[in-house]
């Protein structure tokens, strides 16, 4: 997994509530059994006109946003199924960090097993945020996990909260798995002793 | 004494393999369900790093998104579907996991296949890389949806790094009224919490309306769990529950059976456990549900009206009201039973049980499908549909003009062929309203079995009773 550290970008806002899995990535692109190449669906009915031709008003589409690599959205991103096609489809695109008031619990977890940083703010800075990204190309927001800081185009820090495992995992780049079978004398006597009460 | 649990606290507690400093909890899974869509790269992941499935006697794997619900001798024509569900079979060749392949009787959408066959027990903690493992939690299981990362992580390891949820009950209390079912239940439910009321929950079902449900009803409640946000759903397990395991192919035999229900009726929420949220609703009050929008949240009852974003004073909620209205293609004020639908879909792991099957078919009987209204019936498993045949369920649908389909998920997500076209709209059993969910701008109004066949007859949402 790549680490995740600091980062500096534009941050495209799309300000709408529970935007689902399904709109992120709708499940006919769900076909792949490969983890990459799914940006180019990504938001697909948002994105395109049914001709396949861009929609000039969604915020990836604009010139200022294209290479954004932080979305600012609204609460309940990412509801719905558990398809981690959603967040492989935003890392695919580029997008590596998610600012929103609250988040569907398998999408965060999901994401942050693919090394894609996910923040919740509170109301407040919500709106500072959403004002800033509003402002296209030159409002730039720099996110710096080790110190949990944001940093605004005018130089304004918003301060967030992230479980201290989570945190650890994205700085070094940790799989989860090789922590886990490091543990495998613990799995191997918890076997046992369910084996012997619960035999079924 | 030792402090008054909850129910989940218990299962919890049960399966700690190891907790770290920060509270994060390493899990030991019983039962693992994996299907074509979310395993591919999980199993591509194990072979690359050269780690092997832990516990392939805790697997067990079922093609469902992606089979066709017609004919299927001549295989899948749709080739990356095709190549998904191969990817499927070849994985558990070469991990040594059982599959029960699409030619099986007893293949079905894995939510269907795991209860059926005595595989989803209560006291369990149960995966599956699909939001709507829940369902598993009618069972009194720990059943979540996972993503395909902790698919992998599962397979290798058995376990799974977890944080615990937040208790909450939710408590319907008094008789279940005559024309009200499971799904109206959840659907009312959604409503009054919202998609994200359950947010890092697990919901604790109770009171009389939900306890006198069938293992089917409480399976419907618990699937669309996840509508509300909550990762987890569960009911106590009692009588209705061992009637309904005993028996099964993988259940617990002999004197195993006796030890199991032992244990499980131990499973319960002691008295003066303290619940994070507690939600207390009156059955008299719930009525036949349908949605309007594009979330499971935007509920009303069939005797209602569209709502008028003009009433919303949040700006957000105002503004996504309008975006569900111009896509469903509705006027506020519109009574819904004035709704004309092109589809109906009876079907998916919310409701497409024998007793889904059988709630439609009550309502198609001798009656005929309104013209022009395209029907999808489309059983949960092969064993439901061989049921259903039993009972002449089939005949009763097919007399009425209703299409009989093979078991899979279908229309529920539209990965098949079974889809909407673009501004059709349908009156579905299934869980998700979401713009696209049944095919690229197809509109969808979620209701129960019953509501479903109905609106098929009248070519318009109606309720039941006003069916002469
Ligand atoms: S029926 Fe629908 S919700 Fe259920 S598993 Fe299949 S796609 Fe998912």
């Amino acid at each position: 997994m790549e680490k995740f550290e600091k980062l500096t970008s534009v941050a495209a806002p799309l300000p709408l509530i529970n935007v689902d899995t399904d709109m992120i990535i709708p499940a006919r692109f769900l076909k792949t059994i490969k983890r990459t190449g799914l940006g180019t669906d990504l938001f697909s009915t948002l994105r395109f006109n049914e001709d396949g031709s861009d929609r000039e008003d969604f915020v990836l589409n604009q010139a200022a946003y294209k290479d954004a690599e932080v979305l600012v959205t609204g609460e309940n991103f990412g509801c719905g199924s558990s398809r981690e096609h959603a967040p492989w489809a935003l890392m695919d695109f580029g997008i590596k960090c998610v600012i929103a008031p609250s988040f569907a619990d398998i999408f965060y977890n999901n994401s942050f097993k693919n090394g894609m940083l996910l923040i919740k703010l509170p109301p407040e800075d919500m709106a500072k945020l959403m004002e800033d990204a509003e402002r296209g190309a030159n409002a730039t927001v720099t996110v710096d996990l080790e110190a949990q800081e944001i940093t605004g185009p005018d130089g304004g820090l918003i301060k967030f909260e992230i479980d201290a495992f989570k945190k650890h995992c994205l700085l070094n780049g940790l799989d989860d798995i090789g922590l886990t079978l490091q543990k495998d004398e613990k799995i191997d006597a918890f076997e046992e002793q369910q084996n012997a009460a619960h035999p079924w | 004494m030792s402090k008054a649990t909850t129910l989940y606290d218990k299962i919890w507690n049960a399966h700690i393999v190891d907790e770290q400093d920060d509270g994060t909890c390493l899990v030991y899974i019983d039962r693992h369900l994996v299907h074509e869509v979310t395993s591919p790269q999980a199993f591509e992941g194990l072979r690359d790093s050269g780690r092997k499935v832990r516990r392939a006697d805790k697997t067990l794997a079922v093609a469902d998104h992606n089979v066709p619900t017609t004919d299927r001798s001549a295989g899948i024509e749709n080739e990356e579907s095709r190549i998904q569900v191969e990817a499927l079979e070849k994985n558990c060749a070469d991990f040594g996991v059982e599959l029960y392949s699409m030619d099986d009787i007893r293949q079905g959408i894995c939510h269907v296949v795991g209860p059926e066959q005595g595989f989803t027990l209560p006291g369990t903690t149960l995966v599956c890389g699909d939001s709507h493992t829940a369902t598993h939690g009618a069972f009194g299981a720990m059943a979540f949806g996972i993503g395909t990362s902790e698919v992998e992580h599962t397979l290798a390891t058995q376990t799974l790094l977890l944080t615990k949820c937040r208790n909450m009950r939710v408590t319907i209390n008094g008789a279940l009224p005559a024309s009200v079912t499971a799904k109206d239940l959840i659907l009312a439910v959604i409503g009054k919490i919202g998609t994200a009321g359950g947010t890092g929950a697990a919901i604790e079902f109770t009171g009389e309306a939900f306890q006198s449900l069938s293992m089917e009803g409480r399976m419907t409640v618990c699937n669309m769990t996840i509508e509300g946000g909550a990762r987890v759903g569960m009911f106590a397990p009692d009588e209705t529950t061992f009637e309904y395991l005993k028996g099964r192919p993988k259940s617990p035999k002999g004197g195993a059976w006796e030890l199991a229900v032992e244990y499980w009726k131990t499973l319960k929420t002691d008295e003066g456990a303290v619940f994070d949220e507690e939600i207390v609703m009156e059955a008299a009050d719930i009525k036949p549900q349908v949605t309007w929008g594009t979330s499971p949240e935007d509920v009303t009852t069939i005797d209602g009206h569209v709502p008028n974003p003009a009433d919303e004073p949040d700006e957000f909620r105002r503004n996504k009201m309008e975006r569900s209205l111009e896509y469903m293609g509705l006027e506020a004020g519109t009574p819904m039973k004035d709704i004309k639908i092109d589809t109906v879909f009876i079907g998916s792991c919310t409701n497409s049980r024998l007793e889904d099957m059988r709630a439609a078919a009550e309502v198609a009987k001798g009656r005929k499908v309104a013209d022009g209204v395209r029907t999808l019936v489309v059983p949960g498993s092969g064993l439901i549909k061989e049921l259903a045949e039993q009972e002449g369920l089939d005949k009763i649908f097919i007399e009425a003009g209703f299409d009989w389909r093979e078991a899979g998920c279908s229309m529920c997500l539209a990965m098949n062929d079974d889809k909407l076209v673009a501004g059709e709209r349908s009156a579905s059993t299934s869980n998700r309203n979401f713009e696209g969910r049944q095919g690229p701008g197809g509109r969808t109004h979620l209701v129960s079995p019953a509501m479903a066949a109905a609106a098929a007859i009248a070519g318009h949402l109606t309720d039941v009773s006003d069916l002469d």
